[in-house]
Parts: structure tokens; sequence; C-alpha cells
């Protein structure tokens, strides 16, 4: 019985490169990663790309395959593969390093200047937050808390590819969590960063995050939280 | 500009949004124009109202009420979802407000005269 | 882009859009609904002035319609400018001026003239 065998394009080269072919036996359980590292281990030892768990809790391995940003350890064959054939490119909004691997500086540093760090307020000597789990903003927090960074939303927003300094979805996800974390004292400054149109307003809620997060986020409904939180503040005075 | 997957609902809805305000946006100046010839030239203004009486004009008439009912209820979906609760029946508010606007664009149609 | 708006500003900008839309919704809805009344039998300017001619009633609400269109439309126009097009920020701030401003001389012009039209 012959093996079928899957067309694989993969992207070599930088920002300029050009796609190449592979031809792949399929297997009946198979990922789009087993693709690659079959690619990189018996075909081309050339080709770079990143990965690490490879059972989808560390993200490591986003990369564009057939148009959508997916996790690759967790994008079965059988759901992507089109006629046999599958593209498998970087992520998208990101430069690129070389072949699949992305520079991801510019999505933490977004992270960064959107104040998506935990600022304090107790120290070890005063009592637990008690914060049950049923309380309104823990629930808010929880909504959005499982953020791995992995970059699809990132690669697929529009408003990124239109305005480079937008923070993103990720970003402003982050923000929501930590705006609903009763326990963090950095709020006033957390609005300030993500006012404006590089910040929360700039969303236009086309949702393409929402359709491609792996863990099933919704960053628009954070960032249309954070829209709510920081007109607050500015009829407040406190912006 | 690399293609990215826009094959999703609310991207169209966002797409419509965005079309049908730059459209409006486009036909509000020479409405007002129009309109305001009734203080400078009122016979002007009647000249140009009996020429919209003509079916190609009463057609593009309703092509411009469909683009501002569409804009509108599209935007009512989106001041929703910024201020209010969040809906899971995010696609339904779509249809419905493509829905409304046609609605709206077939009403004017079969009354202008 | 540098977009050089500080964030309190960007962030009244966005406000007074959604506020602006918020009246216009009523605005629009009234005014569909009367314009289907109003085209049966055809349009003309003795028409327009038996309706809206010396009524304090609809000079208001059109002046408020206007108003509301004139923040409305340059703050979004504002935004597509700024995602799909080079212009620099400054000048995009300006030419949104320019529109707004546009629209309330012709706009103001053409309900007071309407309201002229008819009976005082």
């Amino acid at each position: 019985m012959t093996t079928e065998m899957l067309r694989v394009s993969v992207w070599r080269g930088k920002a300029d490169g050009e796609f190449v072919q592979y031809q792949v036996p399929r297997q009946e359980n198979q990922t789009v990663l087993d693709l690659v590292t079959y690619i990189q281990r018996y075909l081309d030892p050339t080709v770079s790309y990143r990965f690490s768990c490879r059972v989808g809790v560390c993200g490591s391995c986003a990369m564009t395959v057939n148009g959508k940003a997916r996790w690759t350890c967790r994008s079965h064959v059988a759901n992507v593969a089109h006629g046999g054939h599958i593209e498998i490119r970087p992520l998208e909004s990101l430069p690129v390093v070389k072949d699949l691997v992305v520079d991801m500086t510019t999505f933490f540093d977004k992270w960064a200047k959107a104040k998506g760090s935990f600022e304090p307020t107790r120290s070890r000597h005063d009592d637990l937050a008690s914060i049950t789990s049923t309380d309104r903003q823990r629930r808010q927090v929880d909504a959005g808390i499982e953020c791995i960074g992995c970059g699809a939303c990132y690669a697929t927003c529009d408003v990124v590819k239109w305005k480079p300094d937008y923070l993103g979805p990720a970003a402003l996800n982050r923000a929501w969590t930590l705006a609903n974390d009763v326990r963090d004292g950095g709020n006033q400054q957390r609005l300030r960063a993500v006012a404006g149109d590089d910040g929360c307003l700039g969303c236009h809620s086309q949702q393409g995050c929402v359709e491609r997060c792996p863990q099933k986020l919704n960053p628009t409904k954070a960032i249309a939280g954070l829209k709510r939180l920081t007109v607050l503040a500015a009829i407040k005075g406190d912006l | 500009m690399k293609k990215t997957n826009r094959n999703h609902p609310t991207y169209w809805a966002f797409l419509l949004h965005r079309l049908s305000g730059v459209l409006l946006a486009m036909f509000i100046p020479v409405h007002l124009y129009v309109l305001s010839l009734a203080i400078t030239d009122g016979a002007a203004l009647d000249t140009f109202l009996r020429w919209s009486t003509t079916p190609m004009v009463k057609v593009l008439e309703s092509g411009l009420v469909i683009l501002l009912a569409a804009h509108l209820t599209g935007g009512l979906r989106l001041l929703a979802l910024e201020f209010c609760a969040w809906m899971s029946w995010q696609k339904t508010a779509v249809a419905i407000s493509a829905g409304l606007s046609l609605a709206a664009g077939l009403l004017f149609f079969l009354n202008a005269g | 882009m540098n977009i050089n708006t500080s964030a309190k500003t960007e962030t009244w900008l966005w406000l007074g859009q959604r506020l602006s839309a918020v009246v216009l919704a009523v605005c629009v809805v009234v005014h569909i609904v009367t314009m289907i009344f109003a085209m049966r039998g055809g349009l003309s300017t003795g028409e327009i002035a038996g309706r809206v001619g010396g009524n304090v009633w609809w000079l208001t609400f059109y002046g408020l319609f206007v108003l509301s269109v004139s923040v409305h439309a340059p703050i979004g126009i504002r935004a597509v400018l700024l995602e799909s097009t080079p212009i620099s920020a400054r000048r995009i701030g300006l030419l949104c001026m320019i529109f707004g401003l546009f629209i309330i001389v012709f706009g103001i012009k053409a309900v007071i003239g309407l309201y002229q039209l008819g009976p005082v």
C-alpha cells in the first residue's frame, strides 16, 4: 500500500524569501508540527523553527498555517490539509528571523508598555487577600488569565497591521486582567498606558483575535472593558 | 499585504460599517450644500428636487438609505458591545443589523413617489 | 507614523464620537421615517417648506442633527485616514477639522434656509 504524500510549502528566508515544497508521508495521527519536524530531520536540516512542549501549553510553535495563525502542535493535519496541500509560514506582523522563526521582542515590549505586570500592594507581613471565586471582578480575571503569549491574536489583528504602534490584543487582554485584580495597585498608570489610539481605543472589534485564540480567550471583550475604564477615568479627571 | 483569514461575520460587519461610513461622509457635504441652496438659490433647489424624482435617482437614494441604516444598526451593535454586557449572539446581531438595513431601504424605495 | 495627540485627547475624541453616535441614532431613525412619508407624492421645495418652514421644533431637531454629524463624521474619517493612508497625523487632524467646519457652515445654512421658507 503506497503512503499518501502531502505537499508542504514552507517559507524559507527572511522577509524576502520563497516557499519551498517538500513531500511528507502522511500519517493517521499527525500534527503540522510533526510535518515540520519530519522535514527538518529527514529532508532539509537547514529549516529553522521553534517549538518546546509539543503538547499545547507553551505557545512556542505558533505559525501561520494555510493563512490562519495556529499552534502547530495542536493542528491536526486532517483538519487543515486542503486537497493534500499545506502552506506553512511564520506568524505575521512580526519580523522574521529565519524561515518559521519570528522575533517576538515587539510583542513582549508592548506587553510591558501596556503595564501588563502586577503591582503588589501587600507585603509578606500582611494577610492574604480574600477573594472568592464567584467575585465579579475575579471572574473577569479568570476569563482572560490563561494567555500564554503565543502571539496568534497579535498576528491576526488587522489594527496591528495598520498601526505599527498599536499595543495589540494580548497586551491589552493582560492589562484588563490586572485592572480587575483588586490586589493590584498600578491601575492609574495602567489606564494611562492603554488609553489612546495606540491602546484600547484603536480596537474596531473585528474579533479576528477571538477567532484565532487557541485558548478561546476573548481579547475584544477585555478591550471593551478597558474602553469603559479609560473613559470613566477621563471623565473623573484621572487620566 | 499578506492575507490573513478574514472570513468571519464580525469582520464583514466591520468592513460594511467602515465602507458605509466613508460613502456617507462623502455624501453629506453634497447633501448639505444642495439644501443650503434654499437660502441662496431657491429655484436651483426646486430644479434639483424635480430632477431627483427620476427613477435612477430613486434607486440611488434607496441605496443611500440602506447605507445609512446599515451604518446605524452596525453602530448600535458596536455600542452594545462596548458599553453593555457581552453578547454571545454576535453573529445574530450582525444578521439582524443587515436585515433591518435592507428593510429600511426597501420601505424607502417602495414609498419613493 | 507618530500620532502626537495625548491619551486624554484621544479618549475624549472617542467618547465624543460615541456620544454623538447615540444622538444620531435617534436623529437618523426620525429622519428615515420622515423621509419615507415625505417621499410619497414626490418631494419639492414647497413640500419641505410646508413641513419644516417656520417650525421651531424641526429647526431644533435638524440643528442638533447637523451639530452631531459635524462631530461624528470627522472623527470617524480621522480613524480611517490614520489607518489607511500615509498622510501625517497633523495634516489629518487639520483636514478633519475643516471637514467638520464645512458641515456646520452648510448644515446650519440649510437648516435656517429651510426654516425661513415657511410662515414665520
